[in-house]
Parts: C-alpha cells; sequence; structure tokens
C-alpha cells in the first residue's frame, strides 16, 4: 500500500525546513537506510534516510523548496509492484489516514506558533493582546508581516483579512505605524528604515536570507535586546601555558606520515579551563528560565565557529572530564562538521557556556553576544607581547585579554568577577588545573 | 402640518421592519410604510407560508415511511385545503408578530403606497388619499416581484406565479415549474413529494445552477428518483391555455421540441425589483436591470436616500435584505466601525427534499480565482446520526485555500442542511481557518460532526470513512 513519506523532524524544536536536494527520483527503489534527501535546518544540512522498503511513486515537494513543515508528505512511498500513474498527486484519504493526522497536527503547530509570537512580541512592548482574526494571523506570518504593527478595522479593532491583505511586507507596516520598532515592537522606539530605500537601485547586489542568517539575526535580535548584559575584562598572561603549549606539541607521537597525534591550540587550553572554572563556579554554569535558575551539572562548554555562510557554536559536552587532547581533537571535529553544514542539532543545541576567539584575526579585545539558554560567553582576543610591570620592573610576557558577557539575571557582577578570577589562575597557571 | 421622522422605511418586509426596528433601538423616530401586511413577500407569500408547506410534504413523505420506523396505518390522505390554511396561518402569525414588534419599538406603521416627492419627503397614497410625510432619513425597501417573460405571463388560474402556488384550490394533477432556482425547486419538490407529475424546466444545464456542480448533480439525481421530470437546457416557447390545463411547448437545446400538457404551470424565472412609482427617476437615483444601484452601505447617491434588500443587488435573500437593514441603520445613526455587507458570507438555502444550503464559492468557482485549494467531502452515510434518523443520503463539501486555510466555500445536501450551514458561516465571518475548525468538538451524535470530517476530509484526514 503506498504510503506518504514525511518531512521529518530533525531536532525537537524544528518546525520547518527546506528540502535542500532530493537524493533519489521517482521510480527508485529504496530500502532502510537509503539516503533519501538532505534537509537543511536553520542550522544544519543533514541526510534523510528511508525506513521502509519501497519504490518512489512521486516526490511532492520539489528540491530547493523552503519552509517545508514538519511531517508535511514529501513523497510517496510504493510497494512493490504498485504503478506510480495510479497514484494522485495527494493520497486519497484512505491510504494514509494516521499520516495524514500527523500533517494535520503539524500543521495546527504551525498555526499556533505565529499566532502565539505575535502577541509576545507585542507584549514585549505595552504588554497588550494583539486580536486578529486566525486567517489574518496566519496570512500575515506567511508574508512577514508583523500585526501588532496594524491597526485593525474588524469588530473592537480586531485585525482581519483585508487589513493584512491592504499591508506590505517589510517596509510598509513598520512605515505605517511607526510607534512599533522593526524586530521588537517597542513604543516610542523609531523603527529602522529598509535599508534598499536609501540606495539607489541597482548599485547593491540582493542576497536574500538563508536559514541560518535569519536564525542568527533573530536568535541575536532576542539575545541582545532580552538579556540584560554586562561585561568584565581582565588580562592573562600566557607565558606559561605558552611553555607548557611547547613541550606538549613536542611530545605528541607522531604517526608513520609522521604527521602529530595532537597538535593543541591556545583555544583548546582556555576551552579546558573554562570547564575547569565552571566546575568551581556553578553559579555561572547556569540558564535563566521565568520561574527558575538551571544550575548545570556537567560543564557544556560551546566553541564559536565561523563559517563562510555564517557562524555556529558546537559543544563539546562534559569539557571538565575530557583532558585536552581530547578536548582538541573534538573542536577540530566539529568544526569541520560545522563548515559542512553536518553538524545535528544535539551537537549545538543547550550548552552552559562558550568561548569565542578572535585572537587568529589580531583582534586585541571585543564583547561577544551571550548565546541563550547560556549566560556567560568569553570573547578572547589575541596572544601578543606586551610590558607588564613584574615587581617595579617593566618586563615582556605574552598577553591574552578575555571579557565575558554575563546575563545579570543570573549572575551578579561578584560571581562573574569570581569565575573570571579562576579562569585568570588556570590559564596562567594551567598546572593548576590538575589540582 | 405633516407628520416628520428620522427614519421612514419604506417596504415593511424582513429588510425594512428590521431596518426600522435597529432605528428605534437607536433613539431614531421611525415610520415604516407597507402598502399590504407587515411582513412583505418572506413573512406572507415567500420564506415562512413554502416552509409551512414543505413541513406538510415532508410528513406526508415520512407517512410512507411508517413500516421502516416501525408503525403501520392505512388509507392516510391529505387535505389540501388543510395543508394550505395552516401555512396561512403560520404566516399571518409572524405577520401579526411583526406588527407587535412595531409597536414594542414605537414605530409608527403608515399603511400605503409612499413615493418620494423632494428632499426629506414622501407621499403616501391609500385608498386614493395622499398626504405627505417627512422624514430626514428614506430607506427604500421595497423589495422584488416574480420575472415574466413575454408569452409567458402568469394568469393566476392556469399559469401561477409563487403567490398562487402557495394557494391552490384543488391539488394539480401534474405541474409544469419553469426555473429550477430555490422557488421554482421549492415547489416543484413540495408538489411532487405530495403526488403531482412534475416537469422542470430549466434553460441552463443543471438543476439549482448557482450550487456547487457536484451537489446540483446529486440533487438532481435525487429528483429523478423521486420521479420528477427534469428538462435541462430547455425553454418554454409557448403556454397554451385550455379551460382547465395549459399545453406548454418545451424547445431542447437541440432544437427539438415537445409539447407536454399540464394542470398548471408555475413560473419561477427569477425575480425584478419593485422599482416603478416610487419616485427614483425624478429623484435621480439610477436604476440598473430593474435594481436600485446602491453603495455598500446602501447609499443611492441622493442625500438621505438609501436602497437596501431586494431592490438593489443580490443575492436576493431576507436575511441579507435584514442585516443590510441593521447596516443602513446604524449608518444612519452615525455608528462607528459599520461593515458593509461580505456577499460571500451570505448563505442561500433551499428547502427542498433532500435541503441544500451552501455559503461562499463553489469549487468550480474557488479554481477560477486562480489560487491553490483543497476540496474536503463527506457523506452522510458515514455519519451515526444521519442513519439513526434514516437521512442516509447526501453530502457535505468544504472547499480551502490550500495555502492559507481559509474556508472559501461550503457546500451541502441533505436532510437538515439549512440547519447546519450557519457553522461554516460563523466560520467564514471570523475568518477560522482549516486549523481551528479541525480542532473544533463537534458533539456527537450529530449531523454537524459531518461538518467537522469534511473539514478534516480537505486534508485527506476524515475518521470516518
Amino acid at each position: 500500500m503506498a504510503t506518504n513519506i514525511l518531512m521529518p523532524a530533525l531536532s525537537p524544536t524544528m518546525e520547518e525546513g527546506k528540502l535542500a536536494k532530493w537524493l533519489v527520483k521517482e521510480g527508485d527503489t529504496v530500502k532502510s537506510g537509503t539516503i533519501l534527501a538532505e534537509i537543511e535546518t536553520d542550522k544544519a544540512t543533514m541526510e534523510f534516510e528511508a525506513v521502509d522498503e519501497g519504490k518512489i511513486g512521486k516526490i511532492l515537494v520539489p528540491e530547493g523548496t523552503e519552509g517545508v513543515k514538519v511531517n508535511a508528505p514529501i513523497a510517496i512511498l510504493l510497494d512493490e509492484g504498485e504503478k506510480a500513474d495510479a497514484v494522485p498527486s495527494t493520497l486519497a484519504p484512505k491510504a494514509d489516514i494516521p499520516a495524514a493526522m500527523k500533517d494535520i497536527g503539524a500543521a495546527v503547530k504551525q498555526a499556533a506558533a505565529p499566532a502565539a509570537a505575535a502577541p509576545a512580541a507585542k507584549a514585549s512592548g505595552d504588554g497588550k493582546r494583539v486580536f486578529a482574526s486566525p486567517l489574518a494571523k496566519r496570512i500575515a506570518a506567511s508574508k512577514g508581516i508583523d500585526i501588532s504593527a496594524l491597526a485593525g478595522t474588524g469588530p473592537r479593532g480586531r485585525i482581519v483579512k483585508s487589513d493584512i491583505e491592504n499591508a506590505k511586507p517589510g517596509a510598509k507596516p513598520a512605515a505605517a505605524a511607526p510607534a512599533s520598532a522593526a524586530g521588537g515592537g517597542i513604543p516610542g522606539v523609531a523603527p529602522l528604515p529598509d535599508a534598499r530605500l536609501l540606495y539607489p537601485a541597482g548599485s547593491y547586489e540582493e542576497i536574500p536570507h538563508d536559514n541560518m542568517r535569519k536564525a542568527i539575526a533573530k536568535r541575536l535580535t532576542s539575545a541582545k535586546t532580552l538579556i540584560p548584559h554586562y561585561y568584565l575584562t581582565v588580562d592573562c598572561n600566557l607565558n606559561a601555558l605558552m611553555a607548557v603549549r611547547e613541550k606538549m606539541n613536542a611530545a605528541a607521537p607522531k604517526g608513520k606520515d609522521k604527521v602529530p597525534a595532537y597538535k593543541l591550540s591556545v583555544n583548546d587550553f582556555i576551552m579546558k579551563a573554562s570547564a575547569m572554572a565552571l566546575m568551581k563556579h556553578p553559579d555561572v554554569n547556569a540558564s535563566w528560565t521565568d520561574t527558575a535558575i538551571l544550575k548545570h551539572k556537567d560543564a557544556d562548554v560551546g566553541v564559536a565557529v565561523a563559517l563562510d555562510f555564517g557562524l555556529i557554536t558546537p559543544i563539546i559536552f562534559k569539557a571538565q572530564t575530557k583532558g585536552l587532547v581530547e578536548i582538541s581533537n573534538e573542536v577540530k571535529t566539529l568544526a569541520g562538521l560545522a563548515k559542512e553544514k553536518k553538524l545535528k542539532p544535539s551537537q549545538y543545541e543547550g550548552g552552559g557556556f562558550s568561548v569565542s576567539n578572535l585572537g587568529m584575526y589580531g583582534i586585541k579585545n571585543f564583547t561577544s553576544i551571550i548565546n541563550p539558554p547560556q549566560s556567560c560567553i568569553i570573547a578572547v582576543g589575541a596572544g601578543e607581547e606586551r610590558p607588564i610591570v613584574v615587581n617595579g620592573k617593566i618586563e615582556i610576557a605574552t598577553v591574552m585579554t578575555v571579557t565575558m558577557s554575563a546575563d545579570h539575571r543570573v549572575v551578579d557582577g561578584g560571581a562573574g568577577a569570581k569565575f573570571l578570577q579562576t579562569l585568570k589562575q588556570f590559564i596562567e597557571e594551567p598546572a593548576s588545573m590538575l589540582l | 402640518m405633516s407628520d416628520s421622522y428620522d427614519v421612514i422605511v419604506v417596504g415593511g418586509g424582513p429588510g425594512g421592519y428590521v431596518c426600522a426596528i435597529r432605528c428605534a433601538q437607536l433613539g431614531l423616530k421611525t415610520a415604516v410604510v407597507e402598502r399590504d401586511r407587515m411582513g412583505g413577500i418572506c413573512l406572507n407569500w415567500g420564506c415562512i407560508p413554502t416552509k409551512a408547506l414543505l413541513r406538510s410534504s415532508e410528513i406526508w413523505h415520512l407517512m410512507h415511511r411508517l413500516n421502516e420506523f416501525g408503525f403501520s396505518a392505512d388509507n392516510f390522505k391529505f387535505d389540501i385545503a388543510k395543508i394550505v390554511s395552516r401555512s396561512r396561518a403560520v404566516s399571518k402569525q409572524l405577520s401579526d408578530g411583526v406588527g407587535f414588534l412595531m409597536k414594542k419599538h414605537k414605530i409608527t406603521v403608515i399603511p400605503g403606497e409612499a413615493k418620494l416627492a423632494g428632499k426629506g419627503k414622501l407621499t403616501v397614497t391609500k385608498d386614493g388619499k395622499t398626504s405627505d410625510v417627512l422624514a430626514k432619513n428614506i430607506v427604500l425597501a421595497t423589495g422584488a416581484r416574480a420575472r415574466t417573460l413575454p408569452g409567458l405571463e402568469p394568469d393566476g388560474k392556469l399559469v401561477w406565479t409563487y403567490r398562487e402556488a402557495m394557494v391552490p384550490d384543488s391539488f394539480p394533477k401534474s405541474l409544469l415549474v419553469v426555473g429550477s432556482g430555490a422557488i421554482g425547486i421549492e415547489f416543484a419538490s413540495f408538489y411532487r413529494t405530495l403526488g403531482s407529475d412534475v416537469t422542470v424546466v430549466e434553460v441552463l444545464d443543471r438543476v439549482m445552477p448557482v450550487e456547487d456542480e457536484e451537489i446540483s448533480t446529486m440533487a438532481a439525481k435525487a429528483f429523478t428518483k423521486q420521479g420528477m421530470k427534469l428538462k435541462l437546457g430547455t425553454t418554454v416557447t409557448e403556454l397554451k391555455r385550455g379551460a382547465d390545463n395549459v399545453t406548454c411547448t418545451l424547445k431542447a437545446k437541440d432544437g427539438k421540441t415537445e409539447q407536454v400538457t399540464v394542470d398548471r404551470v408555475i413560473l419561477a424565472m427569477g425575480i425584478v425589483g419593485n422599482v416603478e412609482n416610487i419616485g427614483l427617476e425624478a429623484a435621480g437615483i439610477k436604476v440598473e436591470k430593474t435594481h436600485v444601484v446602491a453603495g455598500k452601505y446602501g447609499e443611492t447617491g441622493v442625500d438621505g436616500v438609501w436602497a437596501i434588500g431586494d431592490l438593489v443587488g443580490g443575492p436576493w435573500l431576507a436575511h441579507k435584505a435584514m442585516h443590510e437593514g441593521v447596516i443602513v441603520a446604524e449608518k444612519i445613526a452615525g455608528v462607528k466601525g459599520v461593515h458593509p455587507l461580505n456577499t460571500s458570507n451570505v448563505a442561500g438555502c433551499t428547502y427542498c427534499w433532500p435541503q441544500v444550503a451552501s455559503v461562499g464559492l463553489t469549487e468550480a468557482k474557488a479554481k477560477e480565482t486562480g489560487r491553490k485549494i483543497k476540496v474536503g467531502k463527506f457523506p452522510f452515510i458515514g455519519n451515526g446520526k444521519a442513519i439513526a434518523l434514516g437521512e442516509a443520503e447526501g453530502l457535505i463539501k468544504t472547499v480551502f485555500d490550500a495555502e492559507t486555510g481559509e474556508l472559501l466555500g461550503a457546500h451541502m445536501i441533505g436532510a437538515e442542511v439549512t440547519e447546519l450551514i450557519q457553522g461554516y458561516v460563523i466560520a467564514k465571518t471570523g475568518e477560522l481557518t482549516d486549523q481551528e475548525l479541525a480542532h473544533t468538538i463537534f458533539p456527537h451524535p450529530t449531523l454537524s460532526e459531518m461538518m467537522h470530517e469534511a473539514v478534516l476530509a480537505a486534508d485527506g484526514a476524515a475518521l470516518h470513512i
């Protein structure tokens, strides 16, 4: 019997994704485990495997389609002997009721999301609920119109379909209701104008947002807007660390091809030091919720990886239990996967802390935006020779500036400072991590 | 000194009397001019008395199924005079009720025929006497009447309109109904159920041509099964009146003609607006195809003169007229946030057997709009209550925009669907999508469950089929 192949949920939070590429075509025979397609989420591209065997009867969603809802039918799988041309473009109701029911469930969940999001956006402004018809909400969501910026003409000012149809996506609603800022809706704050209005047409190339760009924009705007950041800066003397690192790397066993088994970077030490410091200061290894602070039991340390097309923060889980070599190799593996868009959500979701290092670009000092649901992130600058004062004398040392961004709701200034003090100690005296 | 009002409504039909009540509620001094009985065609010669007649024919139909339900009786008969007198009594009760509502709201009922006589002024003629009344606002609600065509004129004896068809002095053994819209089909259904040999002539190629094609086809099958003769794509070219019968010449699309001799003919070829003798031309009010051209709030283009109901554009239905009455009343009173009537949210109900009801776009019309649609269908045979009632024939069909989930239309045929359609009307008016409808818990066991299933079916997820 023909069955629907449904859009998979590649992570618990995934609601939709892009069907990046089909790896099978209509008429292909597939077995359990055959890779059917590549699915792109906001963070990664993943392979989607067949669960059942059969023949691909019909591909319902062409490759390159964005915003395919989880559990939406994307293809029809036929049993042996069934004919492809006998299958209608969507399955007859009887053929796959359970699957179709799942579709509805998913669709319902989908619709609920924008509906819930809209009032929330407004609530962050003046705390009032936005009244809009379900149809209006749905059309607004699909057109990217912020309904909180619209004036409703329905009963008691309810926003109805015609209000959405009369609004234009993007700049127009913001212009129509300047009180509501783009991307936040804060009354009294002027919205940012659509940049296109300020440049002559043809003077720029327009690159539509991909899912990662959208995710970065959304998450970081929320993080920077909603989290009360504060910053602590400390200088770390790397003389001892550099010496230890040199010895360790020199001692790395070499394989037959004379490639050493590991090559530790300064960042690997910082990862390890962060993990150890987090175990000493559980106040920092924590996440905010509206009702409680979650203190994490393991030191799951994220590391920001710059990509040509964005950035992502894969996580070294239980870093406190891992040695420098293990951390070093794992970071390399994850960075490699990230560059190929092959990270799984389980490899980048969660975490208790993050390290962002721009030292290799010669950056001296910078501040990072907290990576929710984490509470702290350190921004690591370049290790460079600087004059320092030791016992009243000027000496030269390799010094690195670290600036931590902390969520004040979770980590108060004193707690953040104590953590940074410990981190500095571990970095300056790597051997103390053994204590 | 003439009487002076804030609002005078010309015509006491459903549009007019509702408009008057709403005006009175909003504190306006209001009068209604009515030349006949309050309630207009609807209460006196339309919606209501036909429902009374059709109730009788429904009972007659059920009596023939007594055995199926565990009863036995024989030698039962009907008395057409009693059926008609019950229908008249129902009409009278409701018309009197409207009179009571006028009193309750302190609305003056002025008997007579009114004509616009300059700004803010009407001349009312009653029994040859005229008098003037003054009003800041005049609402024209004079309604409509049956359309006649050359050669197809009613005579009140052999060739009827709805008016005579409603009060037959004897029961016609055979009948030709011209036109298969709501009015024609309801009479055809009434007379056929009581045993008349009924032929329906429809110029278009299907019965109830405004309905969804699938529903129309199902209706045609049901009527044919009941013994009704349907002549589609056919026109009546001649009515030759005999002493007590009429010989009708029918011409099919292919040019073939045939003759049918029947006891009576009912003309139901649509309606024309009552635009004559109310002073429209002198007042400068535009008329197109026998209907007043009105704005979305009933404005006629002449200051202080409004028009509603069958007098203006379609759909020509009492509930649409009533709503327009409310809109105009609120506009006159200066109520804020008045919305124009959205005709795609006006349901149509036909009380033939089986009943037909619909709202919004048909499947074909929805496709014509060029959008991606999805259609859900659920048959009565899959519904427990329908089977328990012994009414297992029928269908409910939904048409959604596949992308936005907007309910574009709903179409129903079967028992009590005229009572069901309002659920979809609420959904359309409230702009609910397929998802809210799918999440609605419909009570079991009811016919309304089919409405739920027809929504689920649009996603291939109907549960009981």
